[in-house]
């Protein structure tokens, strides 16, 4: 089903007693099948509906393709500061914002749910609901907006979102500094993430039997980037090298397009923190399936992205055991959810509120 | 209702001196910031941990009696009024700083710490809790979570839900839940998003999880006087249409500037019609170069005097007039009201305009002080509630203001909530589909509505 007005959208979620979205069908693993008889499809629910440069807010259909909307930011040299993820794969931005995914360069200045102003979503009865507004400051009613962020269209169908914006950087820096071992590796990240140093993107990720951390800096101007980094490299200690441009650009396109996911690998998302890393990785170098693990810790360490080619059930009882939980985006989805749930109780209780007959709860077995 | 059996109850959990009942105690629990609203509680428990807390909403929800979470009941729109014939859980002495973790900046609160405090504690670390009422030195974390605070730094840092990482809630009907984790990324629905700004209808917040940042390194803050007020507006557009995105840009016209010098003699030019503070923070590098693309701007904006702070006292002396000024319009009025609607940043000078017309069609005096980088306006409205029909008169210029910001698309609060003084103008901001949707997350949060009824939803 592809609806192409709200109307339409209504009637179909009022006629239907079990539904699936679909946006772009860029996060495999999340996304209705195409065609399905169950799977509602947003892509005839497109467009920018309002966009005033200089209020740096835009409001637009929730099928709009991120690649649209970053193109029209970019022509105002803006853009949507919380990297998303997938843009080129087809992502929506009600996709988007259904998967709650934001990307390296969330370091700067927030993830997804740090900019979302304001929804429109379709209920479980067929009611469009409004919450938040469209400017950029707003307490009035309870935040229905930062709920949906990461809400996998299972609250209702999004059908128009707000976000606030911020201004381009006109270029960037990235440093690489490898280290022997983890721990060397983990101090650097914490004296980088402690520095009043502004990072778009503080990554790290295994590399040549050791670790490699990815700093990126913006680039304001020319006469001071020398200093900064200078003061970047002290920080990170050892050799650090900058990153030629179009290397610089490839490998923060590889992190956002996952192009480095081994295929017939599972994407899992595992929030974490750094204190997490030692205890995960020692898990990972294990023999057996954890050793063919591909993951890269992004935001600060804030942030697991796991390749995982093993069965699903041995990272889930690994994450369980650590007290973190993870999500599948992409690839065979054995299960969506891994490791432990947080907040259940509360989040059904919403669930009762805005569709109690569950027609939204797809990911219910698992 | 069952008052008696709950203060019964009640007795056997907390001693008497933490169990307020007599008038002479509660009275001062009567009203909050916004005191022409005044209800007097049954009682008023003092409670000094989480479970007190817990079981005292249990037997509120046991017996059907209302409870107000009460921080420092700073609350500008009556947040923390009493409700009638039921009770307050005072929250200032739940108030330890349970730990800060320098290595994942974070700050583990109970719900009574001062919000100053966080960033006391955090400072030896060089970290600091960015959201940054006018009200900090006094106002609690709770208080902050309930109506996502904001501050003057929130247009380049965000509000008080972009700083709130995971917590612990007793629900209204006593389950106790956690929400969100320590990381600053998540999966499933944002939760502490929407617990954050629930105005204490959904229960009472335990312990919080807050992010931390390390302390900005650099400033510069920049004062420009304008003879118009409109002028001092348009400059704002200029400065952010330039792609600068300064830690904070405030305003305030002549009557708040005249308030502030008298009250702190902030050194602010006593003439200015509209008076502009612009800080550049962060990253010493960046601060600079945004300083050499801010200055001609200003320089070129009509400014008739521009200083730019030469330390940090200067600095601070600057702030202080800022934060000082809803107090400092007390010496001019011996009542006012506040309000906090937001409009399009590219309107502010219409709103403004707008604003000035009212206050002379009226005959009352408004002061204007707001965080103009976020369209976020708070006109206070100056009266003398001695006067007979004085309030009735400012209450009404007031909703006018309310109602202009509902017009051009804003919002009726940016960071006070809604509260007791604002639920009229829910239903005209937001559709019956929308309302009714809130209502039933309440209900559901709160079959019996207890937690702080009569707030937020028209009655
Ligand atoms: C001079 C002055 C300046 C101010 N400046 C600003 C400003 O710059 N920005 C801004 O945003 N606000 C400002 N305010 C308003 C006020 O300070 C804030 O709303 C603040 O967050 C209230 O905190 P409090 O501890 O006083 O809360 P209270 O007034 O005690 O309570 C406020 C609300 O929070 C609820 N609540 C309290 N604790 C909890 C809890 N643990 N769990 C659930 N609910 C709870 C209460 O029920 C009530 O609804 C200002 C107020 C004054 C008087």
């Amino acid at each position: 089903m592809k609806p192409t007005s709200v109307a339409e959208l209504q009637e179909m979620v009022r006629a239907q007693p079990h539904l699936r979205l679909r946006g772009g069908g860029s996060k495999t693993a999340l996304a209705g099948a195409a065609g399905a008889a169950s799977t509602l499809e947003t892509g005839g629910l497109t467009g920018m509906l309002q966009y005033q440069p200089e209020e740096f807010t835009f409001t637009a259909l929730a099928g709009t393709p991120l690649v649209e909307i970053e193109a029209e930011l970019a022509a105002h040299g803006q853009y949507l500061p919380f990297d998303p993820p997938l843009v080129e794969a087809g992502a929506t931005l009600g996709g988007a914002t259904a998967a709650g995914l934001s990307g390296a360069c969330r370091v700067r200045y927030g993830g997804l749910r740090d900019f979302i102003l304001g929804v429109r979503f379709v209920d479980g009865q067929g009611n469009l609901v409004r919450s938040g507004g469209k400017v950029v400051k707003n307490a009035a009613g309870f935040d229905l907006s930062k709920f949906m962020a990461g809400s996998l269209g299972e609250f209702g169908a999004l059908v128009e979102l707000s976000f606030k914006v911020f201004p381009r950087p006109p270029a960037y820096t990235t440093l690489r500094a490898q280290y022997e071992k983890l721990t060397e590796a983990l101090q650097a990240l914490a004296r980088l993430a402690n520095s009043p140093l502004e990072m778009f993107a503080l990554d790290l990720e295994p590399s040549d039997g050791g670790y490699a951390i990815h700093a990126r800096l913006g680039n304001p101007s020319p006469e001071i980037q020398a200093g900064r980094i200078q003061r970047l490299k002290g920080l990170l200690g050892g050799d650090a090298q900058a990153l030629e441009t179009p290397q610089e650009a490839e490998l923060w396109r590889s992190h956002r397009e996952f192009t480095w996911l081994r295929p017939g690998s599972t994407l899992i998302k595992a929030p974490l923190t750094p204190s997490n890393i030692p205890g995960l990785e020692s898990f990972f170098q294990q023999n057996g399936e954890a050793a063919q693990a591909q993951r890269i810790y992004s935001a600060a360490g804030n942030v697991a992205w796991i390749g995982w080619q093993g069965q699903a059930a041995v990272l889930d009882a690994a994450l369980g055991r650590m007290g973190l939980s993870g999500l599948a985006l992409l690839g065979p989805a054995q299960r969506t959810w891994y490791g432990i749930r947080r907040g259940e109780v509360f989040a059904q209780r919403v669930r009762q509120a805005l569709d109690p007959q569950g027609k939204f709860h797809w990911s219910a077995g698992g | 209702m069952d008052t008696q059996s709950l203060l019964h109850d009640l007795a056997g959990l907390i001693p008497p001196q933490r169990l307020l009942t007599r008038p002479g105690q509660v009275a001062p629990f009567e009203s909050d910031a916004l005191t022409s609203y005044r209800v007097r509680p049954e009682a008023v428990v003092l409670v000094e941990s989480q479970q007190e807390v817990i079981e005292t909403v249990r037997l509120c929800h046991r017996y059907g009696v209302p409870f107000v979470a009460r921080g420092s009941g700073t609350s500008l729109s009556g947040g923390s009024l009493p409700v009638k014939g039921g009770i307050v859980i005072a929250l200032n002495r739940l108030n330890r700083i349970l730990r800060i973790d320098p290595e994942q900046r974070l700050a583990v609160v109970e719900p009574g710490v001062i919000n100053l405090n966080v960033s006391k504690a955090a400072a030896p670390f060089g970290l600091y809790y960015a959201p940054d009422p006018s009200s900090q030195p006094v106002c609690t974390i709770g208080g902050n979570l309930a109506f996502n605070a904001g501050g003057a730094h929130c247009l380049k840092y965000g509000m008080t839900s972009n700083h709130v990482l995971a917590l612990k809630v007793v629900l209204a009907d006593g389950e106790v839940v956690e929400l969100g984790s320590p990381s600053l990324e998540g999966i499933g629905a944002d939760l502490p998003g929407l617990f954050v700004g629930s105005e204490g209808l959904f229960g009472v917040a335990l312990e919080v999880t807050l992010r931390l940042l390390p302390k900005p390194e650099a400033f510069k803050t920049v004062l420009a006087a304008y003879r118009s007020l409109k002028t001092a507006g348009d400059t704002v557009a200029e400065i952010l249409r330039a792609g600068l995105l300064p830690g904070a840009v405030e305003i305030m016209d002549n009557l708040a500037i005249q308030a502030a010098q008298a009250a702190v003699n902030a050194g602010y030019p006593p003439d200015a019609a509209g008076l502009l503070i612009v800080e550049l923070d962060g990253e010493a590098g960046s601060v600079a170069a945004d300083f050499e693309r801010l200055m001609p701007l200003i320089r070129q904006s009509g400014a008739y005097e521009v200083r730019i702070a030469a330390d940090d006292a200067e600095r601070l002396r600057i702030w202080q007039g800022r934060k000082s000024a809803f107090s400092a319009v007390g010496r001019l009025s011996p009542d006012y009201l506040v309000q906090d609607g937001v409009v399009p940043r590219s309107r502010l000078g219409e709103a403004l305009e707008h604003i000035q017309a009212l206050s002379q069609k009226y005959g009352i005096r408004v002061a204007n002080v707001f965080h103009a980088g976020d369209g976020n306006l708070h006109p206070l409205v100056l009266f003398d509630g001695r006067q007979a029909g004085a309030y009735e008169q400012a209450e009404k210029l007031a909703h006018e203001i309310v109602e202009l910001c509902i017009r051009l698309e804003g919002s009726i609060t940016g960071e006070h909530g809604v509260g007791m003084e604002k639920r009229a103008f829910l239903p005209a901001m937001f559709a019956e589909a929308d309302v009714d949707a809130m209502h039933a997350i309440r209900l559901q949060m709160d079959p019996l509505e207890i937690a702080n009824r009569g707030k937020m939803f028209p009655n």
